[in-house]
């Protein structure tokens, strides 16, 4: 049985006379990977930052767990819900070890709440999954490019979030890495949790996304599985025939 | 972070305080003393050092910039001087020249009460923490940052000046406040005073650092790197920088505000002028030149450029602008990072190099 984790009712974001968002309602569910694709401009990133409270909407809500209205929720009090994200641009702390990093994202407070033992094995086993145990010692500024995407993808998911947004989280990838990338995505899916991925990558979306939404102007202009997506009509004229 | 116990520039520095303060009154009275100038000026020079570390605590790891530090630092200067001058009122008779000028009869009723040294400090840190807290809150409150925080800091510190040009406030107008003769019972001005006061000087640098030190090396200081490297990015992972960004602001002025008390005694006088644009701005400068970000860089630049500082003061006072502008300009083309871009030329390289090689075999 599909739950839902976020519901979009009736969102309408603008920028001055600009409707980045126009009237936008979608459902996203728990234990799915969801695709979220357009042209630019299309509303995709302003969508996330509504949902992780960085955009206040003109109009409509967003709920979350059927309860908590996220656009009257402050940004850190939405993390602290469980709902995280990756930013477009690799968002890391220069200054601090790729551990360091896992640490800050695992646990939230000034002080460490559990006891150090259980930070630190919680720690290691988020290193082990995206791939940067033998990085742990370094300062996140000298990573390359797609091990920063890592970096951030590991400190959203240290805390075991039960939403998580990745924003174009294979831009400007090898191929390989690319590949290990779509494998980290599918490895976290959980009955409990919604994954939320904005890609232009079609090849990529095709491989993790159990369904997609297509956006333009601000609205949804198809759902549905990569196949029927690539089939419709539609969305080869706004976007895929291009 | 490197761990505390194999941080050796800090260490060292801390050492070489250390023994700085214990090794002056024990060479008191022999031929190796320091001169009564020099005894003051290391005391001067570690007041200014604690301030340039807490300019370096809000700047360097949490990227606040505040040209106006000379608030907090004049804050605990004017707490200082009102002490002094209410207690040797007190213990000698002596009316202030401040109140002989405005032709007042007795102290305002707001001087009630600072002969007593617990309540003047208990006075400084609450109003301290209430102007720090209330402007902190509203700026970051706001999302005010970077350079318009900046702006508004400058503001801030020149409005307090004004403020107390005025001679009707009681706190001695353009004047300021000088004449003190009495500190917790003992004259001012002799030898074992100026001792004294220079060794508390140094040990309160050497504490003030080693907290600092640990402040930053906790989790809390790695989450001050996060919040200057990448707000937003903290917030959305949870936390609430607001609430972290107030605390270590106001302890930074905090600290800048136990700089002040302890400048004020060594200096003999309080006026309007440390609360100048200029005094503000020269921290920045002192911390930009020692390394930002770097406590042990924010100490040597405030120790060097204000050492330099009071030797041309007798030499040249009229090139010091010039030295100043020179050593910025010299510090923004070739060592962004300060003198800390020092260590790692190659001349400084091998003895760095040798000790890295001892750790990585350490390591293993």
């Amino acid at each position: 049985m599909a739950v839902t984790a976020l519901l979009v009712d009736g969102l309408t974001v603008r920028f001055g006379s600009f409707r980045a968002i126009d009237d936008l309602s979608l459902a996203i569910d728990y234990g799915e990977v969801r695709a979220v694709i357009g042209p630019n401009g299309a509303g995709k990133t302003t969508l996330l930052d509504v949902i992780s409270g960085i955009t206040r909407p003109k109009e409509g809500r967003v709920l979350f767990d059927g309860a908590l209205d996220l656009t009257q929720a402050s940004d850190s009090a939405i993390a602290r819900a469980g709902i995280r994200r990756k930013f477009q641009k690799p968002s890391v702390f220069e200054g601090l070890s790729v551990r360091q990093h896992i640490a800050i994202g695992a646990d939230v407070g000034f002080r460490s709440t559990f006891d150090g033992p259980a930070l630190e094995d919680r720690v290691d086993e988020v290193l082990e999954t995206v791939g940067l145990s033998e990085h742990a010692g370094r300062l996140a500024g000298e990573l390359g490019h797609g091990q920063k995407q890592w970096l951030e993808i590991g400190m959203v998911l240290a805390s075991d979030p039960k939403v998580l947004m990745l924003d174009e989280p294979v831009a400007g990838l090898t191929d390989e890495e690319t590949e290990r990338t779509a494998a980290l995505v599918r490895a976290l899916v959980r009955p409990d949790r919604a994954i939320v991925v904005v890609e232009h990558d079609m090849d990529f979306v095709e491989r993790i996304a159990d369904r997609v939404t297509v956006l333009h102007e601000g609205r949804t202009l198809f759902e549905g599985s990569m196949d029927r997506v690539r089939a419709d009509a539609a969305v080869v004229e706004v976007y895929l025939g291009r | 972070m490197t761990p505390v116990s194999r941080d050796r520039p800090f260490l060292a520095l801390v050492a070489i305080l250390v023994i700085v303060a214990v090794a002056m009154p024990l060479l008191a009275g022999t031929p190796f003393a320091l001169s009564r100038y020099l005894a003051n000026a290391i005391g001067q020079l570690a007041s200014f050092a604690v301030l340039a570390l807490a300019l370096d605590l809000i700047w360097g790891y949490l990227g606040i910039l505040s040209l106006g530090h000379g608030l907090f630092f004049a804050m605990g200067g004017y707490v200082m001087a009102m002490y002094l001058l209410k207690h040797s009122f007190v213990v000698t008779g002596t009316v202030p020249d401040f109140l002989q000028f405005m032709g007042w009869k007795d102290f305002p009723f707001y001087w009630a009460g600072f002969d007593f040294f617990p309540y003047a400090l208990a006075v400084a840190v609450a109003v301290t923490l209430l102007v720090s807290g209330v402007f902190g809150y509203v700026s970051f409150r706001s999302r005010v940052g970077g350079v318009y925080f900046a702006i508004i800091t400058q503001a801030l510190v020149y409005v307090a000046m004004l403020l107390m040009f005025r001679n009707d406030t009681g706190f001695g107008g353009n004047n300021g406040m000088t004449g003190f003769s009495v500190l917790f019972g003992w004259p001012m001005g002799t030898s074992g005073m100026i001792t004294a006061l220079s060794v508390v000087s140094l040990l309160v640098l050497a504490s003030v650092l080693l907290g600092c030190r640990l402040l930053v090396g906790s989790r809390f200081g790695a989450l001050m790197l996060a919040t200057r490297d990448d707000e937003t990015r903290l917030r959305t992972l949870g936390y609430e920088t607001l609430r972290l960004k107030l605390i270590v602001w106001c302890l930074s002025a905090l600290i800048a505000m136990v700089a002040g008390m302890l400048y004020v005694p060594q200096v003999g006088i309080i006026n309007p002028r440390l609360l100048s644009p200029e005094l503000s701005l020269e921290i920045a400068v002192w911390v930009a030149i020692g390394g930002r970000g770097h406590l042990v860089g924010a100490v040597i630049g405030a120790l060097l450029v204000n050492a330099v500082k009071f030797w041309l003061s007798f030499a040249a006072p009229e090139v010091w602008p010039f030295i100043l502008s020179g050593l910025i300009v010299l510090v923004v083309l070739v060592f962004p990072n300060g003198l800390i871009d020092l260590a790692k030329l190659k001349l400084v390289r091998p003895m760095g190099a040798r000790r890295m090689a001892a750790e990585l075999e350490e390591a293993r």
